[in-house]
């Protein structure tokens, strides 16, 4: 199945769940995650409880529904005790029918990677699982804050390649010092591993993690704009050529192993999301609604004990915010925006003469009778800029 | 109505911050007309801009009872003036209207150039001159020296000058006697027909328009019909009161005394500074002399940054303009900016007074086009059109000539700084007419266009001499110079708003700083942008912004779409807060920002 097949096949009732787990070893400096570490005293069993209670509460918001994908992620969900996480399954699956071929992934680090455990996750429902390598360097891994070292990552991909029928690999490039040399030859060591999908992201400092403050200080040097872009275009290159397409910025896969649950996100479907800082999109009432969860761990299931959920934001989405939504997550795939759904969903449009000025321009270009737009590669370079101008050029259809 | 030789009308002439309001609060409370916490807000206007500027826009009086060591108790009425060059009419009116001014001076700092030429303006009226020097119990306070400096620079005898400190009120009953002693009593005769001066009104919403008036002969009171010989209308007096400083209603106001009388008048704009107030049926037979219709000196384009505050910022404006006659607007509009107002004004302090009370009171976003002065354009024909925007500049084969206004400009400024003060002003065309020292500081006195002082001058001065330099100016006339418009082309399209009249010789120069500005303002778009600075068809200068090639991408973000969402509304926010303009999306404040230089 191609990706074009993929997108007929998506309606919109499509339903994911997604778990957050919070918790990690230790805390890594690039991270702006919603994750802590040394919780060492956390009692797995009331989290749980809290994830529990707040499946019930979304059940109750979202009705019965079909569901096509669950992602646990994090922090490292990894953590989790497997007895913990069969119950999790076990109650997601009594309050909403999980279909048969759902997808269900779980985030690992390779630091606590144990035979028998992978195993036993794989016995209590997960068919896929997403690696955090970020690197295959010593050097980069310390310099990145992982527990592990890239021979451990190796042993663990051996691993979970006999276990899981479908598994990812999380890479960081564009790191301080790295060159494109080193990346090239990094990545041609990844691409032998036989994965079926790799999320590829660019080093980026964000506020508030230990990197910002020593970029502050004078201490790390991120690249150049110009290198971390030819490093991009190197990518696109050396993944399509080992036929893992790119199917989002970021995203590359071997046709038909395309995450379910990003194409979820990526195509603005439905989710539920579960645990501190969670985020999800839901239909209720015929409305389309915002909800955040409380981030921090205490006062995340405090507040699931007060009143049952622990929601900070349950907002409805106005036609403009979702239309945001769509062209925001749209121009990053390889699908594209569809215009037809836009004007479905959001009864807005971009206006007719700036998409004619960017498809002039060569960044966008049409697709599928004009029902699509889509980036074009010398696009993708600033596809930012594109989400800006077509989302500031909305107009009433 | 207190017999005229015990009244005495008296201004205080200040630099902002020697003292001023300090001093008036001292004498006030020395005369023992309000409780202490009252005193403040109720001296000064009540508008917020005033107290924190510490600038006075409105005239204010105060009417005190001081009991002489003669026994005696004088009516004293102390006129506070605007302090600033671009009111200089109206402080010419209120320093009419008295027979005598304190000059204060900061005993630690010195003379000012502001001082002086209120100095010499009130001499012009024949004031009697107090000197006072205040904060004399500050450390740094040298009598002396300032002593020396207000006799060598200003020229007046400084030998009885009175050493106070209004902070303490060290000597405060001194400078009282000397009002008393020193100042003439005012002459008039109240059997004459009434003239009195009209030094300012102002809106107040219980009573209308308030007149504040100094009576110089007859008597002024309630149910009298008043005219007001300027504008020739007639009006029945409702109410006479004075200041002490809360209102009071009086009897009547007579020869010699301040006061404000209400009349049901309708607008401010009916009311002209300046002009002989006297009595319907029996008229004076000589109107007071020296009545100058308010002129705007300085115009500019006032746009809203949202199309939609259009009406808003009419209404807003027609509202300021009730209390200040001297801003004026009219429609106007832009290619680039669209609908908006061609203001005029007193100078540039009300200019930034004006946007700054739009902004901050009626929560109004603005686009500020470039100050401009009033050129006059001489056709062919050898007729004479006021131009007051740039984009009125008639075809240049048809102008024979253009004239632009000058001013003379004092400057005091400590010596290190004068080699970059005296560079300015040569830079912006100046001519020097003087240079004189007193002590460390020198007075320089300059002749420049306007036109190149209106924009940035003052903030350039304050940055070269770090603040250090005092400067005041005044309009001495118009002169032939070669001056051209500077048209500004972005992606080969002119933008109206930002296109100037400069001289020739600099023309080269500030389109070359323009370009260079603009390539900073305006962000990179997918394409690439030209920028260019001409004069008529020839290009004078450019610069090309590149185009958008990289943008940070490969983030990884999972399902946190809130968080991105709420990024791009902000970068949506700030794309509306930009002018389409053609393709290019301009920053509104670009459109003011371009043209700051850095000489
Ligand atoms: N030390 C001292 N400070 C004074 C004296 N008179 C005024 N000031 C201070 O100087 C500043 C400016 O005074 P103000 O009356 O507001 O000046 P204005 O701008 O001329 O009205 C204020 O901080 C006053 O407190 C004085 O005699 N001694
Ligand atoms: S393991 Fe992942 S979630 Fe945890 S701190 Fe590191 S990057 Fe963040």
């Amino acid at each position: 199945m191609n990706v074009s097949q993929k997108f007929e096949q998506f309606n919109d009732s499509n339903f994911g769940i997604y778990v957050h787990w919070p918790f990690c070893e230790s805390k890594c400096p690039y991270c702006d995650f919603n994750s802590f570490a040394n919780y060492g005293s956390i009692d797995q069993a009331d989290i749980l409880a809290g994830y529990i209670q707040e499946i019930l509460h979304l059940r109750s918001l979202t009705g019965p529904k079909s569901v096509s994908s669950i992602f646990i992620g994090g922090g490292t969900p990894s953590l989790m005790l497997p007895p913990v996480l069969d119950s999790l399954l076990r109650a997601i699956q009594q309050s909403w029918h999980v279909e048969s071929w759902a997808e269900i992934t779980l985030e690992a680090n390779p630091s606590n990677v144990e035979l028998g455990r992978f195993k036993a996750y794989r016995s209590v429902g997960i068919n896929r699982l997403s690696l955090g390598v970020q690197a295959l360097r010593d050097f980069d891994l310390q310099a990145l804050g992982r527990l592990h070292t890239a021979r451990q990552a190796l042993v663990c991909i051996d691993i979970t390649a006999k276990i899981f029928p479908n598994f990812s690999l999380d890479l960081i490039y564009a790191r301080p010092n790295q060159t494109l040399d080193d990346w090239r030859c990094e990545l041609s060591q990844v691409l032998s591993l036989g994965g079926q999908h790799l999320s590829l992201y660019q080093l980026i400092i964000q506020e508030g993690t230990l990197f910002a403050n020593k970029r502050l200080a004078g201490e790390l040097h991120i690249l150049e704009p110009e290198l971390a872009n030819d490093m991009y275009a190197l990518t696109q290159q050396m993944t399509t050529n080992a036929g893992l397409k790119g199917y989002e910025i970021s995203n590359h896969a071997v046709p038909g192993l395309e995450s379910q649950h990003n194409l979820l996100y990526w195509r603005c479907g439905e989710y539920a999301g579960i645990g501190p800082g969670a985020h999800g999109r839901i239909i209720s009432n015929g409305y389309r609604i915002a909800i955040l969860n409380e981030y921090l761990p205490e006062k995340w299931l405090a507040k699931i004990n007060e009143s049952g959920n622990a929601l900070i934001e349950f907002a409805k989405l106005s036609k403009e915010e979702q239309a945001d939504e769509l062209i925001i997550m749209g121009l990053r795939t390889v699908e594209g925006l569809n215009l037809e759904r836009l004007a479905r969903i959001a009864s807005l449009i971009p206006m007719q003469k700036k998409v004619t000025e960017l498809v002039e321009q060569d960044f966008l270009e049409y697709a599928q009778d004009f029902k699509v737009l889509r980036v074009k590669e010398q696009g993708r370079f600033i596809v930012n800029k594109l989400i800006l101008e077509l989302a500031s050029s909305l107009e009433p259809v | 109505m207190t017999e005229r030789s015990y009244i005495r009308n008296f201004s205080i002439i200040a630099h902002i911050d020697h003292g001023k309001s300090t001093l008036a609060d001292r004498l006030i409370q020395f005369c023992g007309n309000v409780k202490d916490r009252e005193m403040r807000q109720q001296l000064l206007d009540s508008m917020e801009l005033d107290i924190e500027r510490g600038i006075t826009i409105k005239a204010q009086t105060v009417r005190l009872n001081y009991k002489h060591r003669d026994g005696r108790t004088y009516q004293i009425n102390l006129m506070d003036t605007p302090g600033h060059v671009d009111f200089a009419y109206e402080v010419s009116r209120s320093l009419a209207a008295c027979e005598g001014s304190l000059l204060v001076v900061d005993a630690s700092q010195g003379v000012e150039a502001q001082t002086l030429a209120n100095v010499y303006q009130a001499l012009d009226y024949n004031h009697e001159i107090i000197p006072v020097l205040n904060k004399i119990d500050l450390p740094a306070a040298d009598e002396a020296r300032v002593k020396t400096q207000i006799e060598d620079v200003i020229g007046i005898d400084a030998s009885a000058s009175i050493p106070v400190s209004a902070k303490t009120g060290v000597n405060i009953q001194y400078v009282l006697e000397a009002i008393v002693e020193r100042l003439p009593a005012p002459h008039g005769n109240k059997e004459k027909p009434l003239k009195a001066v009209l030094i300012d009104s102002w809106y107040d919403s219980y009573l209308g328009v308030v007149v504040l008036v100094r009576v110089f002969d007859g008597v002024l009171k309630k149910g009298q019909k008043i005219k007001l010989m300027q504008t020739g209308s007639a009006h029945s007096v409702e109410s006479v009161g004075i200041f002490r400083p809360k209102k009071e209603i009086v009897k009547e106001l007579g020869p010699g005394e301040v006061g404000f009388f209400t009349a049901a008048i309708k607008e401010v704009a009916d009311t002209r500074v300046g002009d002989t107030v006297t009595d319907d049926k029996n008229p004076t037979e000589t109107p007071l002399e020296g009545f100058k219709p308010v002129q705007p000196v300085v115009f500019c384009g006032l746009f809203p940054v949202d199309a939609n505050d259009f009406e808003d910022l009419r209404s807003a404006m027609a509202k300021l303009r009730l209390n200040d006659a001297s801003f004026s607007f009219e429609m106007e509009t832009s290619v680039a900016l669209g609908f908006g107002f061609r203001c005029g004004f007193l100078g540039l302090l009300h200019l930034e007074i004006i946007t700054e009370r739009l902004d901050r009171e009626f929560n109004l976003d603005l686009i500020a086009t470039a100050p401009s002065v009033v050129y006059h354009i001489y056709v062919n024909n050898g007729q004479m059109r006021e131009m007051h925007n740039p984009a009125d500049m008639p075809d240049p084969t048809l102008i024979g000539h253009i004239e632009e206004p000058w001013i003379e400009a004092a400057i005091f400024v400590p010596d290190e700084y004068l080699g970059g003060v005296l560079k300015l002003c040569q830079d912006r065309r100046g001519r020097q007419k003087e240079l004189t020292y007193t002590g460390t500081r020198a007075m320089i006195v300059y002749e420049l266009p306007l036109n190149e002082v209106v924009f940035d001058f003052y903030d350039r001065l304050k940055s070269i001499s770090r603040g250090y330099a005092s400067f005041d100016y005044q309009l001495i006339g118009y002169e032939q110079n070669d001056l051209v418009k500077m048209s500004v082309l972005v992606n080969a399209e002119p933008v109206d708003a930002l296109s100037m009249i400069v001289h020739r010789s600099r023309s080269e120069l500030r389109g070359r700083m323009l370009c260079e500005k603009l390539k900073e303002l305006i962000p990179q778009h997918l394409f690439k942008i030209p920028i260019q600075a001409a004069i008529g068809g020839r290009i004078i200068a450019r610069e090309t912004i590149s185009a958008l090639r990289k943008d940070v991408l490969a983030k990884c973000y999972g399902g946190d779409v809130s968080r991105k969402r709420k990024l791009l509304e902000k970068q949506k926010a700030g794309k509306k807060k930009m002018r389409q303009f053609g393709k290019v999306e301009i920053p509104h404040e670009a459109f003011i920002q371009a043209l700051k230089m850095q000489d």
